[in-house]
């Protein structure tokens, strides 16, 4: 059994503690913010990050961020990679419960891409966990999230649209 | 200081005037912001034009590129006639300019500019210059969920009561003569439809109204009578409203140059 880790594995378990600065229930990594983190030829470490709107005003906090995270693995390099873009379909299923425990209902399925678009006028609530709910507003206090109110319970709640 | 110099080849153009498109509207959907008619579109059209300053920033950095220019020199230092946004996406809301302004204007221009976006971006995809491609394929998931609310908005409110949808009615007789600029062909079009840059505007066209005029007919609205284009914003040549916004754009780098936070 080999229990010394690699400078990569513990750069990767930093990695895994920053959370993201709007839904701080995920880390970049569970969001799929992180894609990437390669060890390079001079011992220092490139992250690949991708950003989850265009205008997401937390880009460059989230950059800031993973800079501070791995200070002790210098020379750090930070990526910028748009495409393939971004898409909640990189949130995994433990994530997605991390979401709804946190009071974010989790995006339901995985994002159109042909199709027409909908916004399901129906969301499970993540607090009472009743089925039905009704949609207040396309847009909430982020671009990623959109805004429902539970029909049994009354508690407003954010649902995180599937892109 | 003389104008910012610009190679102004075809390529740098065509990306500009996609980018200014973005940045305007941009501009123009935030004046909203803490004047909404309701809460949620509030939130909404901010939320929109986030996602299209965003577009434009992407586009405008690599707009730059060549020239050593970044995404807010061009933004904030370019003059007028160097922006080469269609004139559609400057109109004030209202007629008479005053703000807010009228949000039927705004739910119609959103409607019918998110449906032009949303192809564009889709036929960007298919770029031979991999960095537009990228862009197109994050800013086209964004498009489609504007372009589905403010097509939701479009039925609501001219399928709504007798006074919103004359207001509708209106609003998109104002628009509609603006909309020939958004599908014109020039050499410009003409050079990035050869190079597989991207798609010529005017091919643009079909789709267009294939994709809007169902909603339209949903919404009870009539499809004004099409004029030939007369505005030549795309070139450089704006309205009296662009120097008015770019007044508000640019104000504190020009108040306070090379200021940064």
């Amino acid at each position: 059994m080999n229990l010394v880790r690699s400078r990569r594995d513990e750069a990767w378990a930093v990695l895994q503690t920053v959370l993201d600065p709007e839904v701080p229930a995920l880390s970049l990594v569970e969001l799929g913010i992180v894609r990437e983190l390669r060890e390079d030829a001079d011992g220092g470490f490139t992250v690949v990050l991708t950003p989850t709107y265009s205008g997401c005003p937390a880009t460059e906090l989230i950059e800031t961020e993973v800079r501070t995270a791995l200070q002790d693995f210098q020379p750090l390099r930070i990526e910028q990679r748009r495409s393939p873009a971004w898409t909640t379909d990189w949130i995994g299923p433990e994530a997605r419960e991390k979401l709804r425990q946190y009071g974010i209902a989790p995006p339901s399925g995985t994002a159109a891409v042909t199709q027409p678009l909908r916004l399901h006028e129906s969301i499970p609530c993540p607090r009472c966990g009743s089925a039905k709910s009704e949609r207040l507003s396309a847009f909430g206090s982020t671009a990623c999230k959109a805004l429902y109110r539970c029909t049994a319970c009354r508690e407003p709640f954010e649902y995180f649209k599937p892109i | 200081m003389g104008a910012m110099k610009l190679s102004n080849t075809h390529t740098q153009r065509y990306l500009l005037r996609i980018a200014d498109a973005a940045l305007i509207l941009s501009q123009r959907n935030s004046e909203w912001c803490g004047h909404g008619p309701i809460l949620e579109e509030d939130l909404a059209q901010a939320n929109m034009a986030l996602d299209l300053l965003g577009q434009a920033r992407a586009l405008l950095t690599h707009a730059g590129a060549a020239d050593g220019l970044d995404e807010d020199q061009l933004a904030m230092l370019r003059l007028e006639h160097q922006f080469l946004n269609p004139v559609l996406f400057e109109l004030p809301h209202a007629v008479d300019g005053r703000r807010p302004g009228d949000f039927a204007f705004t739910v119609v221009r959103n409607f019918l500019t998110a449906a032009w976006f949303n192809l564009l971006w889709t036929k960007l995809l298919d770029s031979c210059d991999t960095e537009l491609a990228a862009i197109a394929e994050k800013s086209l998931k964004e498009a489609r969920y504007h372009l589905q609310h403010s097509a939701d908005w479009c039925v609501r409110l001219g399928d709504g009561t007798a006074d919103s949808q004359v207001r509708m009615q209106a609003a998109l007789e104002r628009a509609w003569p603006y909309l020939g600029e958004l599908f014109e062909g020039d050499e410009v079009d003409a050079a990035a439809e050869a190079e597989k840059l991207g798609p010529s505007w005017a091919s643009l066209q079909a789709e267009w109204r294939a994709l809007v005029e169902p909603v339209l007919a949903q919404a009870t609205l009539k499809l004004p009578k099409d004029r030939p284009n007369a505005h030549r914003g795309r070139h450089g040549a704006h309205s009296e409203h662009l120097g008015h916004l770019l007044s508000d754009l640019q104000y504190l780098q020009r108040a306070y140059p090379g200021g940064t936070w």
